[in-house]
């Protein structure tokens, strides 16, 4: 007999309360302006049921360990009701959905357990009310903001008006369970038209050339394939898993790859054959050397269309996943560092500009940071380097990129997997998340919503992966696994198969610790859900790793072993519901030739600015979205934890100026530094796919050398996001920049030792199917020795020389061409001599302590480099005269293009840095000095284009974000 | 009593529990602050308590413990309570230091052991609503500590969401015990300090808070992410060639002083501390 309580905790005693933020976000989203004195209050509710024995324990929980704090007070109340309500004060309830995890429950039950509940008859559920006091409310408004406070994905809610007592449903209703055992799919006899029908209603995602090979095989076999045979085949076989575009055949005018990535990326890296490349291109993350004993991994994943759905969720089990890439690098990386880069409409898109459907892009852009914020600050990592862009052509399809690094010792950078190793599933339970659409036992519960929704997302928990990280760096260090890997996409199916490539398994699914009664051997063998971890384990350490397990209250299953007959074979409650052959799984699948078209130069269009002066021109530049001020996200996110930062993402006088990248002591010895820094050339895809890719390459390696970094031992990492990659047009954009990224790796002698592609980035609009703009990301990451030596972007002294470092830049590709409706032309073109010299030179100069101040120009070319320079200065000026530049006064204050720094140096300094431009032919020109006054000035021979207080200019560029996130 | 040292050297014991995330910052300040340090896990520890035996100072390191589920270290506050309240009360009252930083401020809050006699504390969301990093400038108590020298000026990271702290005295009109305070934020030249250089809107605009007795310190800011000159963000501005200063160039101290003070604490005072002694 179980007995039901609900515990509100009323937060009325805290002297100094102030106003709950989401609930005062979601007023202001639907119009409504709170007063100084009106109500915004969140009660935290949970729900208990516990046996009878233990009710007498229930009011102490709640007043002791529930509520806690002298700030804040428990009421308890039997059954499912919570206190009343002062007169006329709206409220709303959201809770989970039924079968949504609910982390916070868990750490409840703990608690449970130390103060002598009987813990597995004790179920929690969470909930919290929202109160509004104060405000006129009407029932569409209470559903408009109840909309704001949940995610109809995974939250469910009720909203009630003054003097209505809340009724919920019932936060403990089951969730439906549903078939079990063997289902065999006909597919022998199956018509080309009905192999298609298997594919598209199982959400299978295989085209008639792979649904044929598979019915070959299955002819050969004289049987039908079994539903998770299917499923195995279709996961491993997906763009997701064996990144079949981008690895395929293709013919791109004269040109033809066998395999695009083998012979451009790929390529570049072995033909620069650097020792220090430990591991490349074959784990979940690529690794550097640092010494002889310790490297670096480095990854970076996309999780763009979990965001698009649910943006806190997806961008927080984003960089869960990403971390596991880390964790599952050899036998176990540390994570040390995480990244993130994201892309998004622009924050003032109008309501009407919205593909039905989709959230607006300042909800996304909140939830993501929330998401990244609340996963990496409690996993413990430094989020310390990335980029925000914004354009329309996000709208319907976010990018969201997640980054992680990885410190560990060369022994462990090697894994292999023995027959007769144990397969042990570690970490979090399995339940329904992520799982596609729709299985085939599951195709008739696609009409149950419930069902549908939470499959569809997947819910993060940190605790829980925190705790993986913890006992796992354990087990290495002990050398307790022969090889480890993370449950990504597919799952367990992914994961097993990867580690038993060559050797096949057995595993007993019935063994999967699960989340909730009911699920069907498919469903757990493919379930995307998190924090879970896949060992390969001699048998004779499985009790030592238990033992660790236990301490760090990590669950641990043994699924089954590895085998020596390449068969991977299935079971559940010892049926066998699928035999697979392990050369037919990774080995099977048909390749085609696919034709691209490369694409032409596209025709100038002029941006509309002739109405603007420069002025003016830097003021929008400096307000876009683009270029403005990231502080309020950067200070969300906890970039210091571990004690290894030696360079932050904001720096300079008043700790709020833009540094180029970051670096960190990897071994807290001050011995080596490791430099991270990114680079993506947003308007440049459109314009010239090939000059793009070089273009980040230069960008992400500018910011490294302006980071601290060196090229002397520097690696890249490739992200592709595209649109529709059937359209040939668009993979012909693709064939161009990888072998622009592979140029420009090989001019620098910098190798790419891992990536990833996400393709299908596409969105309906106006009934038309649209791609999102072509985008790559370069992360670079440099090892040099000794402590750091970096001269940071911000102006440090009065009375320096303003050195104008390479090229010219040009409109075309330029933030201030799209910005302002150009598109087109010709951009500056990346030039593969001059990089690699001028990045060394100013390497040099850098450890020679030559330069008191160096910035990239990027977004916004010299004006806005020269400003954000100045931001970080404490009030000191500068000016300029970008006369000797040329004519095009835009040209010089606005283009964009590779090879390009501004630099502060000493008056004393001149004459040998130009001395030494000149000995290796760098372009340099020096355009001006560092003034007392406070103050932008730019002339333009008699012209003063700019002149602008540095004060206003900064809380220009400071506002626009800040404006997401009000702190009052 | 020599069991409290290992060869005269100070032994210290970071205690850690699923979602810590800065023991080992921690156990490497210490380390350089010249201690014996051993991480622990909270389940291990409660297995065999008598380990707080053999150390002379605890320090309760930042992180999210259990997630700060419920409240920020609301669970293991609670598991503490249930298993190892009485050995961490002796451990105190024989003299034993203990530092609780971030999450570990919040635990001591959460079990009355700061600020410790009459009234109680607690660690709120900060006025702004949301989790912020910033460097930020403190000025220390006005008494005499193993960890801190009076009225000095320190230079921290904070990185927290719930810190903002506030005091709830047991009887109206008590007297807020002011020589408790041990850090409070300020402006550069110490003045009084507003948002967002007190970043929280503590009462009082308190960062850290000390037992009666100066032994059992707790405070939001992290003094161990500031042991090496170049963590201080920006170093680059204070030598003129650009390169990473020296310690004695700082224009504040470094984080880690507060811990080499306790440590020097120990050392100095080793006779002090009354106790059976450890076993190991």
């Amino acid at each position: 007999m179980s007995l039901t309580y609900t515990v509100t905790i009323l937060h009325d005693l805290d002297p100094n309360p102030s106003p709950d933020h989401d609930l005062r976000e979601a007023l202001m989203a639907v119009g409504c302006s709170p007063d100084e004195g009106d109500l915004l209050a969140s009660d935290p509710v949970f729900y208990l049921r516990v046996p009878e024995q233990d009710a007498d324990r229930v009011e102490a929980l709640a007043q002791q360990f529930l509520a806690g704090s002298p700030a804040c007070r428990a009421v308890v109340h039997p059954g499912v009701t919570m206190p009343p309500r002062d007169e006329g004060q709206a409220a709303i309830v959201v809770q989970r959905r039924p079968g949504v995890m609910d982390p916070v429950s868990q750490s409840v039950i703990h608690a449970m357990s130390e103060s002598g509940f009987v813990s597995s008859r004790c179920q929690v559920r969470t909930a919290r009310r929202y109160r509004i006091g104060g405000i006129e409310t009407n029932v569409p408004m209470l559903e408009g903001l109840a909309s704001r406070l949940g995610n109809g994905i995974v939250d469910e809610w009720r909203s009630f008006s003054g003097g209505e007592e809340e009724q919920v449903p019932d936060p403990f209703r089951e969730f439906p369970s549903h078939s079990q055992g063997r289902v065999e799919i006909p597919l022998i006899e199956a018509s080309e038209e009905e192999l298609v029908a298997i594919s598209v209603d199982g959400g299978l995602s295989l085209d008639l050339a792979e649904m044929q090979a598979i019915r070959q095989h299955y002819i050969e076999r004289g049987r039908e394939p079994s539903e998770i045979e299917l499923e195995t085949i279709a996961q491993t076989w997906s763009e997701h898993c064996c990144h079949k575009t981008l690895t395929g055949a293709i013919r791109h005018g004269d040109l033809r790859y066998g395999n695009l990535l083998q012979e451009t990326i790929f390529q570049a890296t072995r033909q620069l054959d650097l020792p220090w490349c430990w591991s490349i291109f074959r784990d979940n993350a690529g690794v550097i050397g640092i010494d002889e004993e310790w490297g670096v991994s480095f990854k970076v994943e996309t999780h763009n269309h979990p965001s698009a759905l649910e943006p806190y969720g997806g961008a927080g089990t984003g960089i869960g996943g990403v971390i596991r890439d880390t964790l599952g690098t050899g036998v176990g990386a540390r994570p040390i560092l995480n990244t993130d880069v994201f892309c998004f409409a622009p924050a003032d898109t109008a309501a009407e500009d919205l593909p039905t459907g989709t959230l607006h892009p300042r909800r996304l852009l909140r939830g993501v940071v929330a998401g990244v914020r609340d996963y990496g600050n409690r996993m413990g990592i430094p989020t310390a380097n990335g980029a925000i862009h914004f354009h329309p052509g996000f709208v319907g399809n976010p990018l969201v990129f997640c980054g992680s690094v990885g410190l560990m010792r060369r022994e462990h950078v090697d894994k292999e997997v023995h027959p007769g190793d144990l397969v042990v599933a570690v970490g979090g339970k399995t339940g329904r998340d992520g799982i596609h659409g729709a299985t085939f036992s599951s195709r008739e519960l696609t009409e149950d919503s419930e069902q549908d929704s939470s499959g569809a997302v997947q819910i993060g928990n940190p605790l829980e992966e925190k705790k993986v990280l913890d006992a796992m760096m354990r087990i290495r260090d002990e050398n307790l696994c022969r090889s480890v890997t993370d449950c990504g996409a597919g799952g367990f199916s992914s994961a097993v198969g990867e580690m038993g490539e060559e050797t096949g398994a057995e595993i007993h699914l019935d063994r999967a610790p699960l989340k909730y009664p009911g699920l069907g051997p498919t469903e757990v063998w493919i379930s995307e859900a998190q924090e879970r971890m896949v060992f390969a384990v001699e048998p004779s350490k499985l009790g030592r790793i238990q033992e660790i397990l236990l301490e760090e209250e990590v669950e641990c299953a043994v699924l089954g072993e590895f085998r020596d007959d390449g068969k991977l074979r299935l079971l559940h409650h010892d049926q066998l519901v699928g035999e697979l052959d392990v050369k037919f799984l990774h080995g099977g699948r048909p390749s085609q030739e696919r034709v691209s078209i490369p694409p032409e130069p596209k025709p100038l269009i002029k941006a509309e600015v002739d109405h603007l002066d420069a002025q003016q021109l830097l003021c929008t530049l400096l307000a876009d979205g683009n270029v403005a001020s990231k502080e309020p996200v950067i200070r969300q996110y906890d970039h210091e934890v571990q004690g290894r930062m030696t360079l932050r993402p904001l720096a300079g006088a008043d700790r709020d100026a833009p540094m180029d990248g970051c670096a960190l002591d990897p071994l807290r010895d001050g011995s080596h530094q490791v430099v991270v820094s990114c680079g993506l050339t947003l308007g440049m895809g459109e314009v010239d796919p090939y000059q793009m890719a070089c273009h980040s390459v230069d960008e992400a390696l500018r910011n490294c050398i302006a980071s601290g970094g060196s090229l002397e031992r520097a690696a890249l990492l490739d992200n592709y996001a595209w649109g529709d990659v059937k359209d040939p047009a668009i993979l012909g954009q693709i064939v161009e920049c990888s072998r622009g990224a592979a140029d420009a790796a090989l001019a620098y002698g910098t190798p790419f030792i891992s990536g990833k592609d996400s393709l299908h980035n596409t969105y309906r609009a106006g009934g038309v199917s649209r791609s999102i703009p072509p985008v790559l990301l370069v992360s670079a990451i440099s090892i040099t020795k000794g402590p750091l030596r970096v001269p940071g972007s911000d102006l440090k002294e009065a009375g320096s020389s303003m050195m104008l470092i390479g090229p010219e830049g040009a409109i075309p590709g330029s933030l201030m061409q799209w910005l302002h409706g150009g598109g087109g032309g010709i951009p500056a073109p990346f030039d593969g001599e001059l990089g690699p010299r001028l990045l060394q030179q100013v390497r040099q100069w850098i450890v020679a302590g030559q330069l008191r101040s160096l910035h990239d120009l990027s977004d916004g070319g010299l004006a806005v480099a020269a400003a954000e320079m100045a931001f970080g200065g404490g009030g000191i000026g500068l000016d300029l005269d970008i006369g000797a530049l040329g004519a095009d006064r835009n040209r010089s204050l606005f283009g964009e293009g590779p090879h390009r720094f501004l630099a502060e140096v000493r008056d004393t300094d001149v004459e040998r840095i130009t001395a030494d431009a000149e000995a290796v032919g760098i372009p340099l020109t020096c355009i001006g000095r560092s003034v007392v006054e406070p103050t932008l000035i730019i002339r333009h021979g008699l012209d003063r284009c700019i002149e602008s207080g540095v004060g206003e200019l900064k809380q220009i560029w400071k506002r626009s974000l800040e404006a997401i996130w009000p702190t009052s | 009593m020599a069991d409290l040292m290992s060869k005269g050297t100070p032994r210290a014991l970071v205690l850690r529990a699923a979602g810590t995330n800065c023991d080992r910052e921690t156990v490497h300040a210490l380390e350089l602050a010249g201690a014996v340090v051993e991480s622990i896990h909270v389940n291990a520890l409660s297995r065999d308590p008598s380990i707080l035996e053999g150390v002379g100072l605890v320090a309760f390191p930042g992180g999210f413990t259990f997630g700060d589920d419920v409240a920020s270290g609301a669970v293991l506050a609670h598991i503490i309570e249930q298993r190892l309240r009485p050995q961490l009360q002796r451990f105190v009252d024989r003299g034993g230091l203990v530092i609780g930083i971030c999450n570990g401020f919040q635990v001591l809050v959460r079990l009355g052991l700061l600020p410790g006699g009459e009234g109680r504390g607690a660690l709120l969301w900060n006025q702004s609503g949301r989790f912020e990093d910033r460097w930020v400038y403190l000025t220390s108590g006005s008494e005499e500590s193993p960890w801190f020298a009076p009225g000095q000026r320190y230079f921290m990271p904070v990185a927290h969401s719930e810190g903002r702290f506030e005091w709830f005295p047991d009887q109206p009109g008590q007297e807020f015990p002011t020589e408790q305070v041990a850090f409070s934020y300020c402006n550069e030249d110490q003045s009084a300090a507003s948002y967002p250089d007190d970043p929280n809107g503590s009462h009082r605009s308190i960062a850290g808070m000390i037992s009666a007795d100066g032994k059992v310190l707790g405070m939001m800011p992290h003094p161990e992410r500031f042991v090496r000159p170049e963590h201080h963000p920006s170093w680059m501005r204070i030598r003129p060639d650009g390169a990473i200063p020296l310690e004695e160039q700082l224009p504040v101290p470094l984080g880690l002083s507060i811990f080499r003070r306790a440590v020097d604490h120990l050392k100095t005072h080793q006779g002090d501390l009354v106790g059976e002694g450890g076993t190991r």
